[in-house]
């Protein structure tokens, strides 16, 4: 259950049960993940949080399709993922905006492979820039946005697609700090309309409290879930409030224990 | 503005030393053509005609087979892109060949296909050709894989894929690959039409060693400069169009 109870409309369930991943480096076959089992609700978003290397990136690559697992299951709504697929929709941390379209023609880009008529295409592209609020720069190109406005055209062409998982690794990893708490507000205010399933990967434990329904801390690396937190805070939420702070803290100690074991 | 100054002080130079050298003599002013001798052979030559034909049939050869390299160059580099086992087939056959200064083989070509069009074309298409499958194939396989994750995952299949990520993603790479592959057809029809041809650009400047006539020379090689210059400001026109978003910032 997503802690408001409430999912969108085609928003997906995720389900990993006793996930393995090894990399071969060198002949030698090294765990990133361990037994991993996790249930993501539809509409629920959920934050992956752990120290960088902790392996919550190979997690989500192998929900994206990018990676399979060595061992173990990852489902969408009861099916085995295989592959990469329209239905789960993927923010990168670097954007990956396809450099040679317009800002439209980058939101327009699933729909247009669907084969949607080129004016619902038009329609589509207009809604979700208009909602990240880059209406007014649709004509220009990638090279001429700030960091920040690429990953609006980013999440903008996810949701355009109509998935209906989003997967964002990082997204707002690259931005600067007042960016970035924007960029959080934006998708908190768009998440409230939208309610997708969304798996938010992070290290920082003040964007995973401020964004997610539940935060699963992975311990460092081989990645394995630590502990999971539901973050029971209004859905419009407020960094300075005395519960965000007691998460915040709460959290910030299970981290540090990992972090510390990270460098011995 | 800066460009043009260059240009006229190159010339007023070849002046200065060509009329310079006829005055004081230092070497038969024969061996030194200067402008106006230049100019004077090149009105002729367009008067009689023969500039513009043989203007035309170089370029004709200089089309066709860099046309022919370009069209075998793409379809290749896309195989051995797209297709593990083509690549490991065709690679070393490539690079065993490619180092091989393809004017060794030009009299194979004058064995195999006579002294006629064909000779040319194909020495040319054979010329060109590597240089523009080596720069096709490597932009093709430089295709950033993130790019091709985020299209994935919105849904493209593997034609997808391949016409509206990896062939626009790899444009700027294929241009540059056929510019120059374009040079280097003006480079080295010079050297196919000095064996056995009886016109072209080439052939003037044979013509003109022959009957001893520098001017007639100096006229060829600077007609070659000038096709050179403009069918490199085309394409470099044509890039501008073609990858307008590169050009913004």
């Amino acid at each position: 259950m997503s802690a408001t109870g409430i999912a969108g409309p085609g928003s997906a369930r995720v389900q990993l049960e006793g996930l393995y991943k090894s990399f071969s480096v060198d002949g030698r076959s090294l765990p990133a993940l361990i037994d991993v089992s996790l249930e993501v609700q539809a509409g629920e978003l959920l934050c992956l949080l752990g120290p960088s290397g902790c392996g919550k990136s190979t997690l989500l690559n192998i929900v994206a399709g990018f990676l399979l697992p060595t061992r173990g299951r990852a489902l969408v709504d009861g099916a085995p993922i295989t592959g990469p697929g329209p239905e789960r929709g993927v923010v990168f941390q670097e954007y990956v905006l396809f450099p040679w379209l317009t800002v439209a023609q980058n939101v327009e880009f699933g729909p247009r492979l669907k084969g949607a008529p080129a004016a619902q295409c038009r329609q589509i592209a207009a809604r979700y820039l208009e909602m990240v609020g880059l209406r007014e720069h649709a004509a220009k190109f990638p090279v001429q946005l700030s960091g920040g406005m690429k990953q609006r055209v980013a999440i903008a062409r996810a949701l355009a697609n109509g998935p209906s998982i989003i997967l964002m690794d990082e997204p707002f990893g690259a931005l600067d700090a007042q960016t970035r708490e924007v960029m959080q507000e934006e998708l908190s205010r768009i998440q409230r309309v939208e309610h997708k399933t969304i798996v938010f990967v992070t290290h920082s434990i003040r964007e995973a409290v401020y964004l997610a329904d539940r935060v699963v801390v992975l311990t460092s690396s081989p990645g394995r879930i630590k502990e999971v937190f539901t973050i029971k805070l209004p859905e419009a939420r407020d960094r300075f409030a005395p519960e965000f702070i007691r998460y915040e803290s709460e959290i910030t100690r299970l981290v540090k224990v990992e972090v510390a074991r990270a460098h011995e | 503005m800066i460009r043009a100054l260059a240009l006229v002080g190159m010339l007023l130079a070849w002046a200065a030393v060509t009329y310079g050298n006829r005055a004081v003599e230092v070497t038969s002013p024969a061996l030194l053509p200067t402008p106006g001798e230049v100019a004077a052979v090149a009105v002729s030559l367009a008067r009689d005609g023969s500039l513009g034909r043989d203007l035309l049939v170089s370029s004709g050869r200089i089309v066709a087979g860099f046309g022919l390299a370009a069209v075998a160059a793409l379809v290749l580099g896309l195989a051995v892109a797209l297709y593990a086992p083509a690549r490991l087939a065709v690679e070393p056959m490539i690079e065993f060949v490619r180092p091989i200064p393809p004017l060794a083989f030009l009299p194979m070509f004058l064995v195999w296909f006579g002294l006629g069009e064909t000779s040319k074309v194909a020495f040319i298409a054979y010329t060109t050709f590597f240089p523009m499958f080596v720069g096709i194939t490597a932009s093709l396989l430089r295709v950033d894989v993130m790019l091709l994750r985020a299209a994935a995952s919105l849904g493209a299949t593997r034609r997808d894929l391949l016409r509206r990520v990896a062939l626009p993603a790899a444009l700027p790479g294929i241009v540059v690959a056929l510019r120059l592959g374009f040079g280097l057809a003006i480079f080295v029809i010079v050297g196919a039409e000095f064996m056995g041809a009886d016109a072209g650009v080439g052939n003037l400047i044979m013509e003109g060693r022959t009957f001893f006539n520098p001017a007639q020379i100096v006229t060829g090689a600077l007609l070659l400069g000038i096709l050179g210059s403009l069918a490199n400001a085309l394409l470099v026109a044509v890039e501008r169009r073609t990858l307008t978003w590169r050009a913004l910032r």
